[in-house]
């Protein structure tokens, strides 16, 4: 197995607070890993700064070998790493089909200026659609969806740009446990087509359940990793969730 | 904006644009149709670079640029009034969309909507002071003339209503396009949530650069023509920030976002101003017509606060996506959300 995702030495002061203190640690291609750790201890800073949203002040980030730490976020995405958002942001005022659309995959300004969505691009974001089972909502605001339809179109959206790796942060969050259900076995059947997940979870059962790897942050750095039975197993852990 | 209905309006719409001043020749008539025509060009215009949800205050400064471009060509190349000038008029956008490459590229490097309001607004004061003080050039407070042609009569005003007119119709066209192409679901993806459309590949700087760009264009033709109507031009009455209120007002009344807004908003200011100004001017008091609009625009705000076109349009929506959305959470297993009713209200 070798590393899709490098993380090495990265660092991300905001003012007094050390965000991010020389973390490293990397994701194997194909595997499903999630990253845990108390509130606060980096996870969101940490992959605002993989996606391009947030410079770090050190360190580096490779993504299949090729540094993107200086890069803008439209910039990751056409490389192939997509994210979503720990609070699910759609565009409101478009609908759920035109939501699936914006997402460009590669195309140039003068060329998206020039046409209409084509009707493969339609077909394709109606398949996507109908792979997270929300085709029927096609023509509805995404503003009107609920939370879990949401977070649902949210990730048919990222994959019209085919991400060799998604980053989801907290998917199971604020959902119900049928619709977690749901996202759960949309993500592992990504997984099987090939897809690499670096997945921010507080839901310990989804993350026990769904994860290859489990990488354990505290304060700004990785303090654990490992399979899911060591980490919980790992006194370090303990110590970081209960604040010993 | 398929359906045939909407051609259908479109063409009864056309066509009666066609023959309006033929039916109502007086020279007040063809001027509030030319003004109101001029601002349906510039209302559709702004609206482009609208889509993203940044809001300009100072487009007026294309307007300027357009007017000033066909004044000072025509003067210095002493050319003659006459169906030629309308060609200049075009490189009064051209100039327009030149000069909004430096403005846009310094004032779409903020973020925040209302530092991009004051810096727009900043563009209109800053053009008119230097068309005060460039005098080799402007001529200064003394303002430029534009060389005039010789029709006479209630012909007069003919020719400038429909430039107006191929004005408007081109650029609604171009607005339509734009709003129906990827590029347009970009800058309303920008509109909506900026970082994420950035997430999803948006190129957001080049997005919102061009717009403003390709919204400058007609604006600065809209600016020449006005110039040629008006035969004399000064700072103040090119760069005014009321040319502002105007556009802004025409597109926040019709409804911000759409094809049909501007159109609708401009048609309703615009007649509404020219009349006020034709029936309240001798009445002593100046300013009855934005009092009277203050109040239209206060009353819209309150009742439809998305504009009137969207607020009609969300009306016979509003039950059927309700509908959709609850059968849909009925049909798919577990698709309600946990997190109370999160707006399917």
């Amino acid at each position: 197995m070798n590393a899709v995702l490098e993380i090495q030495g990265v660092s991300k002061r905001f003012g007094g607070v050390q965000a991010l203190a020389a973390c490293s640690f990397s994701v194997e291609e194909g595997s499903i890993t999630s990253l845990i750790g108390p509130n606060g201890s980096g996870k969101t800073t940490l992959f605002n700064t993989v996606t391009g949203y947030v410079p770090p002040d050190e360190g580096e980030v490779r993504l299949r070998g090729e540094a993107i730490e200086r890069l803008s976020p439209d910039r990751i995405y056409g490389r192939g790493l997509g994210r979503t958002f720990q609070q699910v942001r759609v565009f409101p005022r478009l609908t759920v089909l035109e939501n699936v659309l914006v997402a460009t995959s590669r195309s140039s300004l003068l060329h998206a200026a020039l046409r209409r969505p084509r009707r493969s691009e339609r077909d394709q974001a109606m398949a996507l659609l109908e792979f997270v089972r929300i085709a029927r909502l096609r023509d509805v605001p995404a503003g009107s969806l609920s939370f879990g339809q949401r977070k649902l179109l949210e990730i048919a959206t990222i994959l019209v740009g085919e991400p060799k790796v998604l980053l989801l942060d907290e998917p199971a969050g604020g959902i119900n446990p049928t619709m977690t259900v749901q996202i759960g076995d949309r993500i592992r059947e990504l997984n099987r087509r090939g897809i690499t997940f670096l997945v921010v979870e507080h839901n310990m059962e989804f993350v026990m359940s769904m994860s290859d790897r489990v990488v354990v942050m505290a304060r700004g750095k990785v303090i654990a990793e490992g399979a899911p039975g060591e980490v919980r197993e790992n006194p370090k852990v303990l110590e970081a969730y209960l604040g010993a | 904006m398929k359906r045939p209905s909407t051609w259908l309006i479109a063409a009864v719409a056309l066509l009666a644009a066609l023959v309006y001043p033929f039916v109502f020749s007086s020279t007040e008539a063809t001027t509030i149709g030319f003004f109101a025509l001029l601002y349906v060009g510039l209302a559709a215009s702004w609206n482009i670079n609208g889509y993203t949800g940044y809001i300009s205050l100072g487009h007026s400064a294309f307007f300027g640029i357009g007017a000033y471009t066909i004044a000072l060509f025509a003067t210095r190349l002493g050319l003659q009034g006459g169906y030629g000038l309308f060609a200049v008029a075009l490189l009064g956008g051209l100039v327009a969309g030149v000069a909004a490459l430096p403005l846009g590229f310094i004032a779409l490097r903020v973020r925040t909507m209302h530092s991009f309001v004051i810096i727009t607004i900043a563009y209109v004061m800053m053009l008119q002071l230097l068309a005060y003080n460039l005098e080799s050039i402007t001529n200064g407070p003394n303002g430029l003339g534009v060389p005039q042609p010789a029709w006479s009569g209630a012909f007069f005003n003919i020719p400038f209503y429909f430039a107006a007119l191929v004005l408007a119709v081109g650029t609604v066209l171009l607005s339509a396009w734009i709003r129906g192409s990827r590029f347009g679901l970009g800058l309303m993806a920008i509109r909506d949530d900026e970082d994420k459309a950035a997430g999803v590949g948006v190129d957001t700087w080049k997005y919102k650069l061009t717009a403003y760009v390709i919204s400058a264009i007609p604006i600065g033709i809209g600016g020449a023509v006005y110039a040629y109507f008006a035969s004399y031009i000064y700072p103040q009455t090119v760069f005014d920030p009321t040319i502002d209120l105007g556009i802004v007002l025409s597109v926040f009344l019709g409804g911000t976002g759409t094809i049909l807004g501007p159109i609708v908003g401009a048609l309703i200011i615009q007649p509404a101003q020219q009349l006020l100004t034709l029936y309240t001017g001798n009445l002593g008091t100046a300013g009855w017509d934005l009092l009277l609009l203050g109040a239209l625009f206060l009353v819209v705000i309150l009742l439809m606060p998305s504009g009137i076109v969207p607020s009609l349009v969300e009306r016979a929506r509003r039950t059927s996506v309700r509908e959709a959305v609850t059968k849909a959470d009925e049909t798919t297993p577990g698709a309600q959300t946990a997190v109370g009713g999160n707006g399917t209200s």
